[in-house]
């Protein structure tokens, strides 16, 4: 199916939970629909996304508004679809680890990488960095910090920047 | 003597942790697990990953798109070339370049050496893996063969950053066809020796075979991916699926396991999916070589990469799996993220499904099939 017959089949099921933004390929929904939106798109026999490919997190670099981009692929239907969840700092996101495991470290890496919250994980911790770090690296405003575990942080980065 | 066996005091029972890595042979790099295992009986795994953690996905914001390119490479260091295309394509969709057909020949032929050069690796780090030391050794000095290849392409033999965002960094060189029909020659009766000294090795089978089965839909719902989704009877290869490059003008199978020693998705079929490719790629490297044009491969370079603001999701087939490259662009030089989709880090969280119920020797067995490199995990 393409991006606009898949946009109709979605809206004869939930019609209202999503947006579309102009020029885009991609659905805009709010946490608060997810969920549903989410088991729609698992278990309905046109549908089939059974193939999670990556759950990207950003942050549009205002502080304020963070995002994941859901990559969800169809093997037996063979088609493709993007969803993302735009949030503000703090609002957690339903997980979709009982759906698809895929997700469980993926969310994980959101988390640790981003500080974004899924509400449902079985075991929300940091995946790549250590268990004791402070702060999330890929946040825009984030600020090294000066010792870690009592080693200094090297400030001139002339080396290599 | 039964009752004292029966009583708690005598003998304790329970869960044991077992500790592996991170410095371990078997976990192939810098990978802990820990191990619950009630006896020899594996219980749970639990992997624990980021001692290789470099800071990739921040780097990438920091740096202009043709310097990322030194940094895919260290990504998974087994197969650079792979990730070097797998970015440049995700970056050539977002500027929308049209390539010469010699840079898309070029890109295929040393591709898919390098997933001969990967598989190979692969195998052979399984067989040593559960116990076979001399096909290792056999098939290092095959790869051997194709490092030197590369050599000859750019300088380099294990990080090339020779795909570049729009081409690549030097033409062939010189007999560059000709010594890759000649690698070619000599390779393909190598395969046959390989499979009498290990596919059909009796105690070899009896360490994969029917070990660690990946059911088709875990291995989707986990997201697993390449050879290891293969071996589990499911035809899906990016090649075929949603060709990228030029794939659809070559003539080739896809192979995928069959249980032809125990049953679908086992051990022992991740690995013979691996040698299969290899013969698959081999294929696509000879019709490349005779259908390879003339041409300036420099052509479609950027002076400078600038894409419009705007979001793209590459997809690459990898030699372990799909690789995929969201990168968020603001219009800048710089992106404002690049969120790198490894194909090892979703195989290895199935690690611990496949595993339960089986013994602690049988986990290196799982590990090793499911061939991952640290560098791609952490990042």
């Amino acid at each position: 199916m393409t991006f606009d017959e898949i946009v109709k089949h979605i809206e004869l099921k939930s019609a209202d939970k999503f947006s579309i933004e102009e020029g885009k390929s991609v659905l805009f929904i709010s946490p608060d629909n997810w969920e549903e939106i989410a088991a729609i798109l698992k278990n309905d026999s046109e549908l089939e996304f059974d193939y999670l490919m990556c759950i990207s997190s950003y942050d549009k670099g205002d502080n304020t508004i963070y995002g994941v981009a859901y990559n969800f692929y169809s093997t037996s239907k063979q088609h493709y679809l993007e969803i993302r969840i735009e949030v503000e700092d703090g609002i957690s996101i339903p997980s979709i680890t009982s759906l698809w495991r895929a997700a469980d470290w993926h969310e994980r890496e959101a988390y640790d990488m981003m500080g974004l919250k899924f509400v449902g994980h079985p075991d929300l911790k940091r995946i790549l960095l250590a268990d004791d770090w402070e702060g999330h690296p890929l946040r825009k405003n984030y600020q090294e910090p000066d010792y870690y575990h009592g080693l200094p942080i090297p400030k001139d980065k002339s080396y290599w920047e | 003597m039964e009752k004292q066996l029966q009583d708690k005091s005598v003998i304790e029972t329970g869960e044991m942790v077992l500790n592996m890595g991170p410095q371990h042979p078997s976990t192939h790099g810098v990978l802990r697990l820990k191990i619950h295992t009630d006896g020899e009986i594996v219980s749970k795994i639990e992997p624990i990953l980021g001692y290789l953690h470099r800071c990739f996905e921040k780097h990438c914001e920091k740096l202009g798109y043709e310097q990322i390119v030194p940094f895919t490479d260290r990504c998974d260091y087994l197969a650079s070339m792979h990730m070097d295309h797998a970015f440049s394509i995700a970056v050539e969709k977002l500027l929308d370049v049209k390539l010469p057909e010699r840079v898309e020949f070029i890109r295929v032929i040393v591709a898919e050496l390098q997933r001969i050069a990967s598989h190979l690796i692969a195998v052979g780090a399984f067989g040593l893996d559960v116990g076979a030391i001399t096909p290792f050794t056999w098939t290092l000095r095959d790869r051997e063969r194709i490092l030197d290849l590369f050599e000859t392409l750019c300088g380099a033999r294990l990080l090339y950053n020779y795909i570049w965002p729009g081409g690549v960094s030097h033409d062939l060189p010189p007999l560059f066809i000709e010594r890759t029909k000649e690698f070619l020659d000599y390779f393909t009766p190598k395969i046959d020796e390989l499979n009498q000294l290990l596919t059909t090795n009796k105690i070899f089978i009896e360490r994969s075979a029917d070990v660690g089965v990946l059911p088709a839909d875990v291995a989707i719902n986990f997201g697993v991916t390449g050879p290891s989704l293969r071996g589990s009877g499911v035809k899906f290869d990016l090649r075929k699926n949603e060709p990228y490059s030029i794939y659809e003008k070559f003539d080739f199978d896809v192979p995928i396991g069959k249980g032809e020693m125990g049953s679908v998705g086992d051990c022992w079929d991740r690995y013979y999916v691996r040698v299969l490719e290899m013969i698959e790629s081999v294929k696509i490297i000879r019709q490349a070589c005779e259908q390879i044009p003339e041409g300036d491969v420099h052509e479609a370079l950027p002076k400078k990469i600038r894409p419009e603001k705007g979001e793209v999701y590459g997809r690459y087939e990898s030699a372990r799996g799909d690789v995929g490259f969201y990168i968020i662009s603001n219009g800048k030089n710089i992106p404002l993220r690049v969120k790198m989709r490894s194909p090892a880090f979703c195989n290895l969280s199935v690690l611990s499904e496949i595993s339960e119920g089986w013994m602690i020797s049988d986990v290196i067995a799982n590990l090793g099939s499911l061939d991952i490199v640290l560098g791609e995990i952490d990042r």
